[in-house]
């Protein structure tokens, strides 16, 4: 009797407080590219955000979900203040999340500090971003997160001598390091460091370069998009597979663009990364229907939709834990910075002292899988921090 | 592109419209608290955009890389801010000067060319400043950006708001007191001098001016007050990313300038208000393809008002015969 | 090490050649007809995704699909001008590019509608694909495929301007319009074919360089910058100047990268500046 009384009771009290919040939809503010050249980027972020809600519904504790679109058009960082300051003090967002670069995290950042406002990170992966954004979140990862693996693995694989090839930048000056760290504190020695031009269509010269030097094998880094293609066409093209050297490359260069464009030529290659839609777990599944009902079937989901997925299950768990009270936003911010739960991607851990994001690496092989190509993950490192 | 053939000299008296011109920035302020930020932005870009209009309006310089000196202004005032010198208007000046001082170092080799020529060059001299603010990566913070700016009070008083409402002051005082000072130079003799340059560049050594000297004297004078407005943007925004260097904003203010009208001091000011507004009201309607309703805007623009938004206006103005401007 | 130096020159002249097909249908609009068409890059991109439409979506063979986006991007450019370009011939060139951007961003965003924002894949024959062996080097099948219509779109072009009776009508249109049309030449029929060419060849270009310069929506904006240098180098209007003008900036472009990777970046832009102070009018310009 008093459990049913206590069943009654508590069921009345989440009606009424479901009832009293209803009207007021829980209010994220979300920041991506949906113009520009990475128009791309900001439709995978978006439907991943989507995908979330598709599976999980649009309501958390009583309280409706309202996504609020903004196009930061790219790097912008001044575009990314604007908007962050806009949603925050015109409508009076609870979350920003930003599916970006660098700049207009940081930007965006200094507004959600400013206001008090929880702001999820899902794309931009400069090394220690959280140390500048006191109210950042990251669910994304670090390039020097998933790059040291893949030289330590190099070097176990029994490459000596490698050259790296990474572009012009800040990203892949990163990656250059982390690879070389990883690599060469396992033996390794790197033999040459090339690095290419930010803008660069054409990568014959470079290519040409490391097949006159013969190195074991080669890391490679560019941009997604045409640069990855330009690079690992150039690489075959240029016969340096049958020259006996081979590519070691960061996961994300090695999608649906690059399957489509040279076939199984490309079957064999090791990448490492924190997600891969072949990735087993029934999590991802879920993850995969979701993100086809929501795009039509019409584009591949990649870690960046897995990272905005990520951060709407954050946010739906800060909700729920506090019954839908989001008006202490410290209670909020420590939540999201302490939470740890089964992602699409395996198990992700956010430290609370960093606010950065801990997951698991892993190393793939280019397969055949279910009929089509796709990074087969063959080795796991656990636990990586950022 | 030209002004309306007026058969008497332009004078520097203030009229009636310029002054309810200003008097929109005071009510925008209590009207729109909700959009500050934005009407900081657009006081910025409209600087910028004067400072374009100088050497396209007046000088008759096509420049596809003028964000060079926008970018050399932001990074000056923004590299003072991150190691200790916060203090506002000393980092405006400074900006000026670096960028007045990279405009006039290239503007010998911009000034020799014809209108393609000046193009490509001043966009080769963008596009090698953008390399070489991202090789400089340990000063610049390349591609991630400066950040870690810490700025100091406006005057010693005014701090930095979530609003923004310093910024949008402290945004439009700026872009007036630079207004008054290159709208006193252009009625001067030397900015006559300059509208000889653009109207009738051969004449002009026939009667003793020489076109070599103004053209240096006015794409320093552009670069600088470039540099002031990139100088504002990197305080108001406390950061200062690649892209303030990047060809899209080249090419985007000179958009802007076409879109309000060249050659008018106003058109700027104009043509990045409407830019922005119509930018930011597509965007928000429809983020995707806010692009394509921008496109249409532009084309419209040529089609039917030429001169852009100003000189449309003027156009107007002349067929209903009225007098007032 | 000469051996190098030679490999380095070939891809040097392949690289030239593909901006040459980027540019050159550029250098006619803009040389012949006076038009800044900053858009140039749209019809580009457009032919590029004929091509790929075509290639993946009803399995025309690549070879087969370059004529079709030479065909297409034609007609397409014949109606633009028709109704849009024509009525900005005697505009100043601010206008032009004012109205061509705008004609770009239209596009773009009309792309990303059609195709979507994402890559397009393009998968080659395989005898295009690989090296071949000689003279103690090895060759891309697909540069010397690249060079090789260098040579034919060259020929044909200087066959059909100088020799033609067309290529008469058009040069005495660009010289003086009323007397052209005192002469009973039709000066807007000659214009759109004109235009139509120019187009085409934009066309043309974009689906010979996808495979080395990828395709997505934002191309048109991404190498624009690539089509002025050609043809500001190399002076508008003229084929002869626009091919050296490609040359050169490629082989100096890709020496510059293999050897000094360091400041690679610079290279193209430097040179540009430096033959742009020395040529104000480009290499082959018109003196004006």
């Amino acid at each position: 009797m008093a459990r049913i009384l206590s069943l009654v009771m508590g069921l009345t009290w989440a009606l009424w407080s479901g009832a009293g919040l209803a009207a007021e939809p829980v209010k994220i503010g979300f920041m991506t590219a949906y113009s520009g050249p990475f128009a791309d980027m900001g439709k995978l972020i978006d439907a991943g955000a989507r995908a979330y809600l598709k599976a999980n519904g649009d309501t958390v504790a009583g309280r409706k979900i309202e996504l609020i679109t903004r196009d930061t058009t790219g790097p912008a960082p001044e575009v990314g203040k604007r908007l962050a300051q806009e949603l925050v003090v015109r409508d009076q967002v609870d979350f920003l999340v930003v599916g970006g670069f660098t700049p207009e995290t940081l930007t965006a950042g200094s507004i959600a500090t400013a206001a008090k406002k929880p702001l999820l990170i899902v794309n931009a992966s400069s090394s220690n971003l959280t140390d500048k954004i006191p109210y950042g979140v990251r669910y994304a990862f670090s390039f020097r997160q998933i790059t040291q693996p893949l030289g330590v693995w190099a070097a176990k694989a029994g490459y000596k001598k490698m050259m790296t090839l990474v572009s012009d930048y800040g990203p892949g000056i990163d990656c250059e390091n982390a690879f070389k760290d990883g690599f060469t504190s396992n033996g390794g020695t790197i033999t040459e460091s090339v690095r290419t031009p930010l803008k660069s269509p054409e990568f014959g010269p470079f290519i040409q370069k490391v097949k006159d030097a013969k190195p074991d094998a080669l890391f490679v880094w560019v941009p997604q998009g045409e640069q990855a293609l330009g690079v690992v066409k150039t690489y075959f093209e240029r016969g340096l597979d049958k020259a006996g050297i081979k590519l070691v490359i960061l996961g994300d260069d090695i999608d649906e663009p690059v399957f489509n464009a040279l076939g199984d030529k490309v079957k064999g290659l090791v990448t490492s990364l924190h997600y891969s839609t072949a990735h087993p777990t029934a999590e991802n599944k879920k993850f995969l229907k979701a993100f086809a009902e929501v795009t039509g079937n019409a584009i591949q989901p990649n870690f960046m939709a897995v990272a905005a997925y990520d951060s709407m299950a954050a946010i739906f768990e800060a909700a729920r834990r506090q019954n839908g009270n989001l008006s202490d936003s410290a209670k909020t911010l420590e939540i999201l910075s302490s939470l740890k739960f089964e992602s699409p991607r395996g198990k992700i851990v956010i430290d609370p002292k960093t606010r950065d994001i801990t997951q698991a690496v892993y190393i793939r092989r280019v397969d055949n899988h279910g009929g089509k190509l796709e990074n087969v993950e063959f080795e796991t490192i656990p636990d990586v921090k950022p | 592109m030209t002004a309306s053939p007026q058969h008497r000299l332009p004078d520097g008296r203030w009229r009636a419209a310029e002054l309810a011109i200003w008097l929109l920035p005071v009510i925008g302020y209590f009207a729109a608290p909700n959009y500050l930020l934005l009407g900081s932005q657009i006081f910025i870009v409209g600087l910028f955009a004067l400072s374009l209009d100088l050497i396209l309006g007046y000088a008759g310089i096509v420049s596809l890389g003028h964000a060079a000196f926008f970018g050399v202004g932001a990074y000056a005032a923004g590299l003072l801010a991150s190691h200790g010198w916060g203090e506002p208007i000393s980092g405006l000046l400074a900006g000026a000067v670096a960028a007045a001082l990279v405009g006039w170092v290239t503007s010998f080799l911009v000034v020799r060319g014809r209108d393609l020529t000046q193009l490509m060059v001043t966009m080769g001299i963008g596009l090698m400043l953008f390399e070489a603010a991202n090789k400089a990566a340990f000063i610049t913070g390349g591609v991630d950006g400066l950040s870690g700016m810490v700025m100091g009070k406006v005057l010693g008083v005014f701090d930095f708001d979530l609003e923004g409402r310093v910024a949008y002051l402290y945004s439009v005082a700026v872009l007036f007191l630079v207004f008054v000072v290159l709208r006193r130079m252009v009625y001067s003799p030397f900015g006559l001098g300059l509208r000889g340059l653009h109207h009738g560049p051969k004449r002009m050594p026939a009667i003793g001016a020489s076109v070599y000297r103004r053209q240096i004297a006015i794409f320093t004078i552009g670069a600088g007050v470039a540099g002031i407005a990139g100088a504002l943007l990197a305080q108001t925004t406390q950061f200062v990313g690649l892209d303030s260097l990047g060809f899209h904003r080249s090419a985007e203010l000179l958009i802007m300038l076409v879109l309000g009208g060249s050659g008018r001091l106003y058109g700027g000011l104009v043509g990045a208000a409407v830019f922005m507004i119509a930018q930011n009201y597509l965007a928000d309607l429809n983020p995707v393809y806010w692009q394509f309703w921008m496109g249409l805007l532009l084309v419209l623009v040529v089609m039917f008002a030429r001169g852009g938004v100003l000189g449309g206006l003027a156009a107007l103005q002349r067929r209903f015969g009225t007098k007032t401007k | 090490m000469i051996g190098n130096f030679l490999g380095v020159l070939f891809d040097g002249v392949a690289y030239g050649s593909l901006l040459f097909l980027i540019g050159i249908g550029l250098s006619v609009t803009m040389g012949l007809m006076n038009f800044v068409n900053l858009a140039h890059g749209a019809f580009a991109a457009f032919g590029g995704y004929v091509c790929v439409t075509a290639m993946n979506q009803m399995g025309v063979p690549f070879l087969a699909s370059l004529p079709i986006a030479f065909v297409l991007t034609a007609l397409v450019g014949v109606l633009l001008e028709r109704t849009l370009y024509q009525r900005l011939y005697k505009a100043t060139p601010l206008d032009q590019v004012l109205f061509s951007i705008g004609l770009t961003f239209m596009a773009v965003a009309g792309m990303t509608y059609v195709w979507g924002p994402i890559q397009q894949p393009v998968r080659l024959p395989e005898f295009l694909t690989g090296q071949v062996h000689a003279a103690g080097m090895d060759f891309g099948i697909y540069r010397l495929f690249l060079i090789a219509v260098v040579v034919v779109v060259t020929a044909a072009l200087v066959y059909v301007v100088d020799r033609t009776r067309f290529g008469a009508q058009v040069r005495a249109s660009v010289d003086n319009q009323q007397a052209a049309a005192g002469l009973g030449i039709n000066v807007n029929r000659v214009f759109a074919l004109t235009f139509a060419l120019g187009s085409g060849l934009a066309g043309l270009g974009g689906g010979l360089g996808i495979d080395v310069l990828g395709l997505d929506p934002s191309f048109p904006i991404k190498f624009m910058v690539y089509f002025m240098l050609v043809v500001a180098v190399g002076g508008a209007g003229s084929i002869k100047g626009t091919l050296v003008a490609g040359l050169v900036l490629g082989i100096f472009d890709v020496a510059g990268k293999y050897y000094v990777p360091q400041i690679g970046a610079f290279v193209i832009y430097a040179l540009m500046v430096v033959l742009l102070v020395f040529f104000p009018t480009g290499l082959y310009g018109k003196k004006t």
